[in-house]
């Protein structure tokens, strides 16, 4: 199963993220770990200064913005 | 054409007469609505076809290991080229500490980044023209130079909260982009609905404040009150910019009306400045890194600066 944590302090973006990735897995019926981290040490500690932040099986994947429809699909299936 | 299309709604479709008051504010609404939409889309879509946006962590990795001056010089640059989200000035700013970046020009880079951004100058070019564009990219590059400067002699190092000096950052390679057409594309797709859902509200905001100004404010009381004989009219601009905020782009229409009625330049720039740099909901942001003084500081700092550049302009312009 793969493990998702959205980094980001709160705000409104880093929700949207979370929403997102949370949703994909359903429409392709499989299951993945989300984890949501607020901690700043732990986000700056992945080299992530750009909220939202998508870290994939301790990967970082993503930072700065809301991800595309099709980038997290990729992420779910790939 | 844009001013065709306001002509249309206002006059012959709602039938306003062109002398009144509500006819002019609504031309210039239509008008204006039209016009920055078109060109923020196009805008953000070429830049982010170019990739041109560059990320927090590049910036930090050119920045760091410099002397001052040049350290200073790229963060007031590249922090017009940087867009942000205000959530991220929190581990933007850790990053920048852990990084051994003087504080000054971590402070200059805040400053510069709301204030001036390309969407926000290609706009202004076809809204004001290219002067006033350069005056205020001049102006804000020079209020974030030096707004550092200021800050680093009251030696704020002693407002850190502790627990920034003892966070690591992580050295984790970040994605390649795609640099393919598709990508670009796809990518700079993606930053037009990112950037115009994000502020899109503030820029309808301030072209009705700008609509209403058009409208309904005497040129002659204008004139009297705001043409730049009077000392107050600026550090009255700034005080009124702090609790107002807006995206450096909303700010545009207002300065806009204002301009065309007569509002002397430099009072315009020092709202302009207050409005888009100058916030109260961001400065609460940092106090999760910072401590009161320092907060307190940053505010006067950049009023005092403001108003310093708008005496500037009156005086000169």
């Amino acid at each position: 199963m793969k493990t998702f944590k959205v980094l980001g302090s709160g705000c409104r973006n880093c929700e949207v993220t979370a929403n997102v990735i949370a949703q994909a897995p359903k429409e392709a019926g499989v299951e993945i770990q989300l984890e949501k981290v607020t901690d700043m040490a732990e986000i700056l500690g992945f080299g992530v200064m750009s909220t939202p932040g998508v870290v994939l099986d301790g990967k970082v994947v993503h930072s700065g913005g809301i991800p595309g429809p099709d980038q997290v699909r990729a992420w779910v299936r790939g | 054409m844009f001013e065709r299309l306001g002509d249309l709604v206002a006059f012959q479709i709602l039938r306003l007469s062109p002398e009144s008051h509500l006819g002019a504010a609504v031309q210039f609404f239509v008008m204006d609505v039209a016009k920055i939409f078109v060109l923020l889309v196009a805008v953000i879509y070429v830049m982010g076809l170019l990739r041109a946006m560059l990320s927090p962590e590049r910036v930090r990795a050119f920045v760091r290991d410099r002397p001052d001056w040049q350290a200073r010089g790229m963060a007031v640059s590249l922090g017009a080229l940087t867009p942000f989200c205000s959530c991220s000035s929190v581990p933007l700013f850790i990053g920048f500490v852990e990084a051994g970046i003087p504080l000054g020009v971590t402070f200059s880079f805040l400053i510069a980044s709301p204030m001036i951004n390309e969407v926000a100058a290609v706009i202004l070019v076809g809204i004001l023209g290219w002067k006033l564009a350069l005056l205020y990219v001049v102006a804000g590059l020079l209020v974030a130079w030096l707004g550092g400067i200021a800050m680093q002699r009251f030696r704020p190092e002693r407002w850190v909260e502790d627990y920034v000096w003892k966070i690591r950052m992580g050295d984790a390679a970040m994605p390649e982009p795609d640099t393919s057409l598709l990508g670009r594309h796809r990518y700079a797709i993606g930053e037009v609905k990112e950037i115009v859902g994000r502020i899109w509200r503030w820029v309808l905001i301030g072209i009705g404040v700008g609509a209403l100004f058009h409208g309904f404010v005497p040129a002659a009381w204008v004139t009297e009150h705001l043409g730049g004989d009077d000392w107050t009219t600026v550090p009255a601009a700034v005080l009124l910019g702090i609790p107002l905020y807006s995206n450096a782009t909303g700010i545009i229409p207002v300065a806009e009306a204002m301009l065309t009625k007569g509002v002397a330049v430099g009072t315009t720039l020092a709202l302009m400045m207050s409005v888009a740099a100058l916030s109260l909901p961001e400065m609460l942001i940092l106090r999760k890194v910072i401590r009161w003084p320092a907060l307190a500081l940053f505010a006067g700092v950049l009023a005092v600066a403001f108003t310093l550049v708008g005496w500037g302009f009156n005086l000169i312009v």
